[in-house]
C-alpha cells in the first residue's frame, strides 16, 4: 500500500439542468420591466417595509402581501466588489468572466436590497451612495429573466 | 420533560487542504474511530446517528445512506440534518435531541466536507436564489466585504483591528495539531500585505477550504458518567435562521440572528454576562472582521467595542474569554465539520482534553455555528449538570 | 415514550408540474392549512423542521428558499435532508425535549429537475454512478432479485398498480386516479425490466406539512389528538451488491423497534390501514412482508387474496399511495397525514371504517435502503 499512486476521477462537464418556476411575485416583476422598463416592489402593511423583487410573505410578519408598489429604473449604490477571482459559474460550468461588479443596489422606493452587476470596474470611478440606473434589454428580446436587466449604470 | 444530555466524546481528523488518501467514507470513519476511542465505546454501543455535509461540495445525493460504511450506520438509525454552514451545530443538537427526547441513549454527531473535490465557490453560488442572486452572486466573500464596509464605517474599525483578529486564531493553532494552519503563525504585516479579494478583505482573512471530519458522541444523563469521568454537559442551544432572501439583511445593525439565538440560548443557560460567566468560546468566524462584530451581537462587549477588546488581550489564551484556542475556523474550515468543530473544541475544553490548548478551569464553554442567509446556532457546554 | 401527537397536517394537491408555484408558495399553503388544521396560530408553534433536498431543489442550502415560509424567521428551525418520515421522527424528538409544539414541512418538485441525473447522484462516484444506475434501474435490479428468490410474477407486481391507483379516484389529492387492469399495466411501455411505466411512480410537485405536540399542547388543538405510538428508522448496507435485495432487513429492524415501543405483538391483526412507500409496485409486496403483515414472500399472496384491498382485513393505501403522487420527501409526510386522516374518520370515501390503528412508513436512499415506521393510535 505505501508506494500507490493516489487517483482521483473526474465527473466530466455533465450538467444538471433545472427549469425553476419564478411564481406569481416574480412573473409580474419582469412583465413590469418588458412593458415599462421600471422596478416593482411591495409593501408589508404590517410593518410598511417596500420589498424588491416583490414576494408573498413577509417573513418577520408572516402575513400576505398584495400591495405592488411601481418603483423607478433608479437606485444607489448600498456596497460594490470589484470581483478579480476565479471560480466556475454554475450555470455555464465555465469561469465566469472577470473582473466584474457585483453590487447591492437599493432601488429606490425600497427598503432592502437588489443585487445585480455594475457596469464600472474601475475601483476609483465607483462609490458606495453613487446614483446608478437599470439598462434593460430591449423590450422584444425580453426573456422574463433577470438578464432582461443587463446592468446598472452609474449616473454621472 | 427534557433528559439532560453531556458529550462524553469527541473526534477529528487531522485536517488538510486535500485528502487524496481517503475517500469521504474513509474520512469518516477516521473522526468516528477516534470519537469512539475518545470515550472507550464501540459502534455496537451506539444507537443512533445524525451526520451533516453540504450536498454539491461533493456531489452526494441522500449523504446519510451512502455514509454508513463509514459512519458505522449499517442496519442504525441514522438521518441527515444539512443547514449550509451552520450544518455542523444543526448536527449536534440534532443529537441532542435524540437523547433528551429519551428515544436514544448513545448517538453519534458526524459533520464533514472534502472541500477539494469542488470548486467551492462554483457550489456556494447555488446556494442563491437562481432565479434573482445566482447570475450576479460570486460566492460568500463580497457580502461579508460589504458587512465589514458597514461595519468600519460606522465605529471607524480598521483592516489593522481585523488582521489582529486573523493573527490571534492562527497563533492559537500553534497549539493545535489537528488544524489544517497548524504551526503557520503569520503577523499582522503578512496580513495587511496579502492580497486583497474584495475590499477590504484579503487573504489572510477569511478560512481557507479544508477536507476534513469530526464526530462527538452524546450520551444520556444516566450513563454520561459512567462513561466519561467529567463529560461536557449540553447546557443550551438555539437556533435562528432569520433570512430568507440575501437582499433584507441589514448590513448596517448587529448580527440579528446571533443575538437572538444568544439571548435566548443564554437565557436557558443563566449566562447573563458572557464576558464573566463563560470561560472560554469557539465561535464560527469564517472571516476575521467577524471575530470584532459577532463578539458584540454576543455580548462580549457594547457596539462598536469590538476592536478595543481584541486589542486588549481579552480574546487571547489567558485573556478574560479566549476565544477560539483550536484556531478556529480561519485555521480550518471544511465546511460540514467546521461548526461541530467548534462545539466538539469547546466540549475539549470542558472536559480538560484540550492539551496544549487548553483553557485552565473552564466551567462554561460556547460554540457557535454561522451559514446560510446570514444564519446563527448556539450551544452552551457546562462541567456542572444542568439543574 | 412520553405522549406525543399529531395534531395538524396539511397537503397540497400534488401535479405533475406546478408551473405558477414556487417551493416558497408549497410551503407557505401547506404550513397555513396544518395551523388551520390544528386551530393554531404562529404563536403556538414552537420549533420547526423543514425537509428539502438540495439536488432536488437545484440548490444548495435548500431550506434557504422556505425557512420563512415556514412562519420559522423568528424560531429554532433545523432541517432534514431526507424522506419527510425522517423529518417528521427529528420533529418528535424537539417535541418530547421540551418544544411544546413542532412544524414539520417538506416540499419537493420533481418536474423542475432531472430525476435521472439526480437520483443518479446518490450511487457512488467511484464504483457506480458512471454506470448510469438510477432510482429507476437499481430498482429494477431489486424487483429481479425479489421476484426470482420468491416466483413473484409481474403480474401479482403489476394488482399493487391496479389496486392503488383505483383508491386513488377516492383522494382528491392524489394526481394518478386511474381504473387500470393487470393487462394495462403489463402492455405498458417497459421502462426497465422487469418495470413497466404502470409499475412506477409518477414525478410529482407538492408538500406536505404536519404538526407534532406534547400532551399539554395537543389538548389545546381543535380537532382530536392522532397519539404517536411507536416511530423508528434503521438503515441497510450502502453497496447494492453488499445487501440482500429480496430482503427488506432495515425495515423489518425499525417495524420491530416501532412496534415494540407501540406495544403491537401482532401487527397483521393490530393495524387497521397502512399508507406505504411504494414507489414501485413490487415495492408495496416487499414492505408488506417487511412490516411483517405476511411471512416473507407471502407479499403477493397477501395482495392477491384481497387482504390489502379497501374493504380487506388491513388496507395498504388507501390514498392511492406513491404510485399515484410520488412528491418525494414530501411523500413521506404524506403518508404520516393519511394515516391521521384515517385515525380521525376525516379520510372521505377513502375511509377505512373503524380504524383505531394505522401506520405510515418512508423510504430514504436507493431500494429502501433506509426505512421509517411510525404507528399512531387513536385512544
Amino acid at each position: 500500500m505505501k508506494n500507490t499512486e493516489l487517483l482521483t476521477i473526474r465527473s466530466g462537464d455533465t450538467g444538471m439542468p433545472y427549469e425553476w418556476s419564478i411564481g406569481k411575485y416574480g412573473s409580474r416583476f419582469f412583465r413590469e420591466i418588458r412593458e415599462h422598463q421600471r422596478f416593482l416592489g411591495i409593501r408589508c402593511p404590517g410593518c410598511g417595509k417596500v420589498r424588491v423583487p416583490p414576494r408573498r410573505l413577509c417573513g418577520p410578519c408572516f402575513r400576505e402581501l398584495d400591495e405592488l408598489v411601481e418603483l423607478s429604473d433608479t437606485g444607489i449604490i448600498t456596497a460594490f466588489s470589484v470581483v478579480n477571482y476565479p471560480f466556475i459559474d454554475p450555470d455555464t460550468g465555465l469561469q465566469r468572466p472577470i473582473p466584474y461588479t457585483y453590487g447591492y443596489i437599493r432601488i429606490d422606493g425600497s427598503d432592502n436590497i437588489f443585487s445585480h452587476i455594475i457596469n464600472e470596474t474601475d475601483e476609483s470611478r465607483i462609490k458606495v451612495g453613487m446614483k446608478v440606473r437599470a439598462v434593460f434589454r430591449k423590450p422584444e428580446e425580453m426573456e422574463g429573466n433577470i438578464r432582461d436587466i443587463r446592468y446598472f449604470e452609474i449616473i454621472r | 420533560m427534557a433528559r439532560r444530555v453531556a458529550i462524553v466524546g469527541t473526534g477529528q481528523t487531522h485536517h488538510k487542504s486535500h485528502r487524496l488518501d481517503v475517500n469521504g467514507r474513509e474520512m469518516i470513519h477516521e473522526a468516528v474511530t477516534r470519537a469512539l476511542e475518545d470515550c472507550e465505546l464501540t459502534i455496537n454501543d451506539v444507537d443512533a446517528i445524525v451526520i451533516g455535509n453540504m450536498d454539491h461540495f461533493e456531489s452526494i445525493n441522500c449523504v446519510d445512506t451512502w455514509s454508513v460504511e463509514g459512519s458505522g450506520g449499517v442496519m442504525k438509525p441514522i438521518l441527515k440534518v444539512s443547514t449550509g454552514g451552520t450544518t455542523g451545530t444543526s448536527v449536534a443538537i440534532a443529537a441532542y435531541y435524540h437523547v433528551a427526547s429519551g428515544l436514544f441513549d448513545r448517538v453519534l454527531a458526524i459533520g464533514w466536507e472534502k472541500n477539494s473535490e469542488s470548486d467551492t465557490t462554483g457550489a456556494i453560488i447555488t446556494c442563491s436564489d437562481p432565479i434573482w442572486d445566482r447570475f450576479s452572486y460570486s460566492g460568500a466573500i463580497p457580502s461579508l466585504a460589504t458587512e465589514a464596509s458597514a461595519y468600519m464605517k460606522q465605529y471607524g474599525a480598521t483592516q489593522k483591528d481585523a488582521a489582529r483578529v486573523a493573527v490571534r486564531d492562527r497563533t492559537h493553532a500553534l497549539n493545535n495539531p489537528y488544524a489544517q494552519m497548524y504551526n503557520r503563525p503569520i503577523s499582522i504585516e503578512d496580513v495587511m500585505e496579502s492580497a486583497m479579494l474584495a475590499y477590504p478583505i484579503k487573504l489572510l482573512d477569511v478560512c481557507p477550504r479544508s477536507d476534513g471530519a469530526c464526530a462527538v458522541v452524546f450520551a444520556a444523563e444516566e450513563i454520561a458518567g459512567k462513561i466519561s469521568p467529567r463529560p461536557a454537559w449540553f447546557k443550551s442551544c438555539a437556533a435562528r435562521h432569520t433570512t430568507t432572501w440575501f437582499g433584507d439583511v441589514d448590513y448596517d445593525t448587529g448580527l440579528l440572528s446571533l443575538q437572538r439565538a444568544a439571548r435566548e440560548a443564554f437565557d436557558k443557560a443563566g449566562i447573563r454576562s458572557p464576558a464573566d460567566d463563560l470561560d472560554v468560546a469557539e465561535l464560527y468566524l469564517p472571516y476575521s472582521y467577524a471575530g470584532l462584530k459577532w463578539i458584540e451581537a454576543l455580548g462580549f462587549c457594547g457596539p462598536g467595542e469590538g476592536p478595543r477588546f481584541i486589542w486588549d488581550g481579552n480574546t487571547d489564551m489567558g485573556g478574560k474569554i479566549p476565544m477560539n484556542p483550536s484556531g478556529g475556523v480561519i485555521s480550518t474550515n471544511c465546511i460540514g465539520a467546521t461548526a461541530l468543530l467548534r462545539v466538539a473544541e469547546a466540549a475539549l475544553q470542558v472536559m480538560g482534553k484540550g492539551g496544549k490548548r487548553q483553557v485552565p478551569d473552564v466551567k462554561n464553554a460556547l460554540a457557535t455555528g454561522f451559514g446560510g442567509c446570514w444564519w446563527s446556532d448556539v450551544v452552551v457546554l457546562s462541567k456542572d449538570r444542568p439543574s | 415514550m412520553e405522549k406525543a401527537a399529531i395534531v395538524g397536517i396539511g397537503q397540497t394537491k400534488y401535479e405533475r408540474r406546478k408551473s405558477g408555484e414556487i417551493y416558497y408558495d408549497l410551503v407557505y399553503e401547506v404550513t397555513t392549512r396544518a395551523m388551520e388544521d390544528a386551530g393554531y396560530t404562529l404563536d403556538d408553534i414552537g420549533d420547526v423542521i423543514t425537509v428539502s433536498n438540495d439536488f432536488w431543489d437545484g440548490r444548495t442550502i435548500s431550506c434557504m428558499a422556505v425557512q420563512e415560509a415556514a412562519g420559522a424567521h423568528d424560531k429554532n428551525v433545523s432541517t432534514v435532508e431526507g424522506d419527510g418520515t425522517l423529518g417528521a421522527l427529528y420533529g418528535l424528538m424537539r417535541v418530547l425535549g421540551g418544544s411544546g409544539t413542532t412544524l414539520i414541512v417538506a416540499h419537493s418538485k420533481g418536474s423542475e429537475g432531472d430525476p435521472r441525473v439526480i437520483t443518479n447522484a446518490m450511487f457512488d462516484p467511484v464504483y457506480h454512478r458512471s454506470l448510469g444506475l438510477d432510482a429507476v434501474s437499481s430498482s429494477a435490479l431489486q424487483a429481479s432479485a425479489y421476484m426470482s428468490r420468491y416466483g413473484v410474477t409481474e403480474e401479482q407486481c403489476a394488482l399493487v398498480s391496479v389496486k392503488n391507483h383505483k383508491n386513488a379516484k377516492n383522494n382528491p389529492f392524489a394526481q394518478l386516479p386511474m381504473d387500470i387492469t393487470v393487462a394495462d399495466v403489463m402492455k405498458s411501455r417497459k421502462i426497465a425490466d422487469p418495470l413497466k411505466l404502470l409499475d412506477c411512480s409518477p414525478v410529482s410537485d407538492g408538500a406536505a406539512a404536519i404538526i407534532i405536540a406534547d400532551e399539554k399542547h395537543a389538548r389545546k388543538a381543535r380537532k382530536k389528538p392522532v397519539w404517536i405510538k411507536g416511530a423508528a428508522h434503521c438503515a441497510d448496507a450502502y453497496f447494492l451488491g453488499d445487501r440482500n435485495l429480496a430482503e427488506a432487513a432495515s425495515l423489518r429492524e425499525a417495524a420491530k423497534k416501532a412496534y415494540a415501543m407501540a406495544g403491537i405483538g401482532n401487527p397483521a391483526k393490530e393495524i387497521d390501514v397502512a399508507e406505504l412507500y411504494d414507489a414501485f409496485g413490487y415495492m408495496e409486496l416487499m414492505w408488506l412482508e417487511g412490516l411483517g403483515f405476511c411471512d416473507p414472500g407471502g407479499g403477493a399472496g397477501m395482495t392477491e387474496s384481497g387482504k390489502t384491498a379497501m374493504g380487506g382485513p388491513i388496507p395498504v393505501n388507501p390514498s392511492g399511495g406513491v404510485l399515484s403522487a410520488h412528491a418525494v420527501l414530501a411523500a413521506g409526510l404524506a403518508r404520516i397525514a393519511e394515516a391521521v386522516l384515517q385515525l380521525r374518520g376525516e379520510a372521505g370515501s377513502r375511509q377505512v371504517d373503524g380504524a383505531r390503528t394505522s401506520l405510515a412508513h418512508g423510504i430514504n436512499g436507493p431500494c429502501g435502503q433506509s426505512h421509517c415506521v411510525w404507528v399512531l393510535g387513536k385512544d
